[in-house]
């Protein structure tokens, strides 16, 4: 019992920053902006916020900052793609490697230090609920958060008028444009949300799952968060679902290594990876699904005429 | 005295190069439909981008009910009480019928409540339309009443639409033109944007005639003949001497029972079509845009194939060969758009003849080019057509689009085909560059070629072709001689009233 308690609550902790990541690039996405650069912006803002928590020891503090520096890297994309319309595609790869590489080289005075991590606010009554209660509901505010992040990207997306407007110029910014909408503007503030989310994202490596810097510690997350947006289907709700499922997998192979099933331990390090490439692969084999669900203009520059 | 419903007084607009609009000035009544008449590139498009707000116009001034009318936006524009149904739809297909039209409402989310005023209105109006369907499951009809439905919700004060039948089926076009005999008779008033002559004179109580950007007059359309009417959009250049005595040769295209479905959605499926055209002659097909006759020209050039006997060149059966073996037996085409399928913007001219002169022009050799030889072609090219570039080194896009043109063409013509198929050859090319594409058509035909012209300028066609007929709804009407036919029957024909043996499905 003791054992499957602390495998969900690892599950939900494992799950969390890909959980902000993936919900801020279904947004994004539906903009009809494609942005690589997740990975990278995750980066920046666990070192933003690495640093800020450091100097002042507040991790709120810490948190918010990471926001703001994602936000500035996804605008630094947006200015990039939207405005000066470069390729989206090798702009977030750029994005991404530029940020690994600036990080690297800030970040070394951090490297080997510790900050505070955030303290669990166990819900009252429900996490005395036997088992569940302290796997489910006795953790840090950032999980609580990204599950109502999830649940309101969800209804804005859906049922609010900005966020049928946000689907509209990911569908045809043409058509948008010709309507009188701001398409750029639209899609540079659904970018700096998609940033602001990756940057608490990275926040959440080390304010709850490693006290440290590391170089590089978001390591291959920002592009698991990308495939979870595909296997979400671009909805919000289900890109929670598919955090916490990549996230099962990712410290079942822990706990597999930790029991010494006899399995190479780089083969059950490999599993996430592997885990999204199926997943991928199988759900891009219904391709009118893919049609239906995918924004229509994903990726393709819109040039504004008249 | 009431003030008109709207009013543009001198409205003015200049783009780089081009005076679009030259102090025009125009009313509308309530509850009146009133046509802006006038060919491709006269001005219309122009001028209803303004009075929407797209545009802001470079002078004059407009008035809706006497009031100042200004939209610096399309929001604006609908707030005030002007609606505007696109010739080509800003619909989103991956959402609801009733989420498009809240998108096209300012404030407007996609309720029950707004869900039950759609069928409220579409029922008034004779207008079926399911709000919770997708759009991409919505034919062309169907999609253009959720434009139209949009604009109804927000009580318009005047509606424009912008060429509505071109995707229309006969069908649709009439039920459409109830609807808006009723809107009228509610007290909407109507600027009904078409080039189609027959259609204005069933619908329109006055026109307002626009040429190169200037107003030409006004008209009552059921008053003035078809053939008047067009003279006021082509500008009296209308005479039947352009018709020229010929001979004629040798079949060398043949088309026959030709029938291909569409690719593009909003394509137009070819019917049945048939010509011959024979060598030393120009056959002229006009038409207006969207009725096949860019399917017409990707079967002729091979893009698309058909069956073999479809279509043969000089006897020999071709409908199932692609472009290159067809311009190897000597059938070369020109496509409409000149940079992206005629030319490829990012090459030199150099490059670019390699595209469709590889095979004639013997520019490759055992599987390589010759880019020698390609040059030397392309500079002939360039001399024998006065196209002016920095040299054969210059990159397609770098061209203006008459100079292009003359060197797309003039690729072709210097293969000396056989066959020489047009589409819009002289499309947004100055008159110096169009006389000389067209003397270079003549001077082909003279020498033996056959001919084949597509294109919307009717005072083009009837100045070259020795015969000529017309395209409506990928239908070809039988041709006829240039010097027996009428500018009514062509203004018919265009309307897609194909000739007296063809009768429409309705």
């Amino acid at each position: 019992m003791e054992l499957i308690q602390a495998i969900i609550a690892s599950i939900i902790v494992a799950a969390t920053p890909l959980a902000f990541a993936a919900i801020g690039e279904v947004v994004a996405e539906k903009s009809g902006v494609l942005n690589l650069g997740v990975e990278g912006m995750m980066i920046v803002g666990a070192l933003a916020g690495f640093a800020t928590t450091f100097e002042t020891g507040s991790p709120a503090l810490g948190v918010l900052v990471a926001a703001a520096a994602g936000t500035t890297a996804a605008l630094a994309f947006g200015f990039l793609t939207q405005i000066l319309l470069a390729n989206q595609v090798a702009t977030g790869l750029a994005l991404t490697l530029f940020c690994l590489g600036l990080t690297a080289l800030a970040g070394h005075a951090y490297s080997g230090q510790a900050t505070p991590p955030l303290q669990p606010i166990p819900i009252p009554l429900l996490s005395e609920i036997p088992v569940l209660g302290p796997a489910l509901f006795a953790h840090d505010a950032l999980v609580y958060l990204a599950v109502a992040l999830a649940l309101a990207a969800g209804w804005f997306l859906r049922s609010t008028r900005a966020g049928l407007i946000l689907r509209a110029i990911g569908e045809n910014p043409d058509a948008a444009h010709a309507i009188g909408y701001p398409v750029v503007l639209a899609r540079l503030m659904a970018l700096a949300f998609g940033g602001a989310l990756a940057g608490i994202g990275g926040a959440y490596l080390f304010l709850v799952q490693t006290p440290h810097w590391v170089e590089n510690m978001t390591s291959g997350r920002g592009w698991i968060a990308l495939a979870i947006v595909v296997f979400a289907g671009w909805r919000p709700e289900r890109a929670l679902l598919g955090a916490y499922l990549f996230g099962g997998v990712s410290v079942i192979q822990l706990h597999m290594q930790a029991f010494g099933i006899d399995i190479d331990a780089q083969y059950l390090s490999m599993a996430p990876y592997l885990a999204t490439i199926v997943v991928l692969a199988l759900i891009s084999h219904d391709k009118t699904r893919q049609r239906m669900n995918a924004p229509a203009a994903l990726g393709r520059p819109f040039f504004q005429s008249s | 005295m009431t003030p008109p419903r709207f009013e543009a007084a001198n409205l003015t607009k200049r783009f780089p190069g081009v005076l679009a609009n030259d102090a025009v000035s125009l009313h509308v009544e309530a509850g009146e439909i009133h046509a802006l008449l006038g060919e491709n590139g006269a001005g219309k498009s122009t001028m209803v981008k303004m009075i929407y707000g797209l545009m802001r116009p470079d002078g004059g001034e407009m008035r809706l009910d006497g009031q100042p009318y200004s939209p610096a936006k399309p929001a604006e524009a609908r707030a005030m009480g002007v609606g505007m149904v696109f010739q080509h739809f800003s619909l989103f297909d991956a959402l609801t019928v009733a989420e498009n039209i809240a998108l096209g409402i300012s404030g407007m989310r996609p309720t029950r409540a707004l869900s039950q005023k759609i069928i409220d209105v579409s029922n008034s109006y004779g207008l079926a339309l399911d709000p919770d369907r997708h759009v991409q499951s919505l034919s062309a009809g169907e999609r253009q009443r959720v434009e139209i439905v949009r604009c109804l919700l927000q009580n318009p004060r005047m509606l424009i639409m912008d060429e509505p039948t071109s995707v229309l089926t006969p069908q649709e076009a009439e039920t459409l033109f109830e609807t808006l005999r009723r809107l009228a008779a509610d007290g909407c008033s109507i600027l009904y944007i078409s080039h189609k002559l027959d259609e204005i004179r069933a619908l329109c109580s006055r026109a307002t005639v626009l040429r190169h950007g200037r107003l030409v007059g006004a008209a009552d359309p059921r008053q003035t003949s078809a053939r008047e009417l067009a003279e006021m959009m082509i500008g009296g250049a209308w005479n039947a001497a352009g018709a020229k005595a010929m001979t004629p040769g040798r079949a060398r295209l043949e088309v026959q029972n030709l029938s291909l479905a569409s690719e593009d959605p909003f394509g137009v499926a070819l019917k049945e079509i048939g010509f011959t055209v024979h060598a030393g002659e120009i056959l002229g097909i006009a038409g207006i845009a969207g009725n096949g006759q860019t399917e017409l020209l990707d079967a002729l050039s091979g893009e698309r194939r058909t069956a073999p006997g479809c279509i043969r060149l000089n006897g020999a059966a071709i409908g199932d060969l692609g472009p290159t073996r067809r311009r190897r037996l000597g059938l070369c085409a020109v496509p409409e758009e000149r940079l992206g399928h005629g030319a490829a913007p990012e090459l030199s001219l150099g490059h670019n003849v390699l595209l469709s002169a590889r095979t004639r022009q013997g520019l490759e050799r055992r599987g390589f080019l010759s880019l020698t030889r390609a040059r030397a072609f392309a500079d002939d090219v360039a001399k024998r057509f006065d196209v002016r570039s920095s040299g054969v080194h210059a990159e397609a896009r770098t061209l203006s689009g008459g100079n292009l043109q003359k060197f797309i063409v003039g690729r072709e013509i210097a293969q000396n085909p056989d066959v020489l198929c047009v589409l819009q050859p002289t499309w947004g090319v100055d008159a110096a560059a169009a006389a000389a594409i067209h003397t270079a058509i003549l001077t082909l035909a003279a020498d033996g070629a056959a001919v084949l012209v597509i294109s919307q300028d009717l005072g083009e066609l009837l100045a070259i072709s020795s015969r000529f007929s017309v395209i409506a709804d990928g239908r070809v009407s039988e041709p006829r001689a240039v010097g027996d036919v009428t500018v009514e029957e062509i203004g018919l024909l265009m309307g897609g009233q194909a000739g007296p043996s063809e009768a429409i499905a309705v």
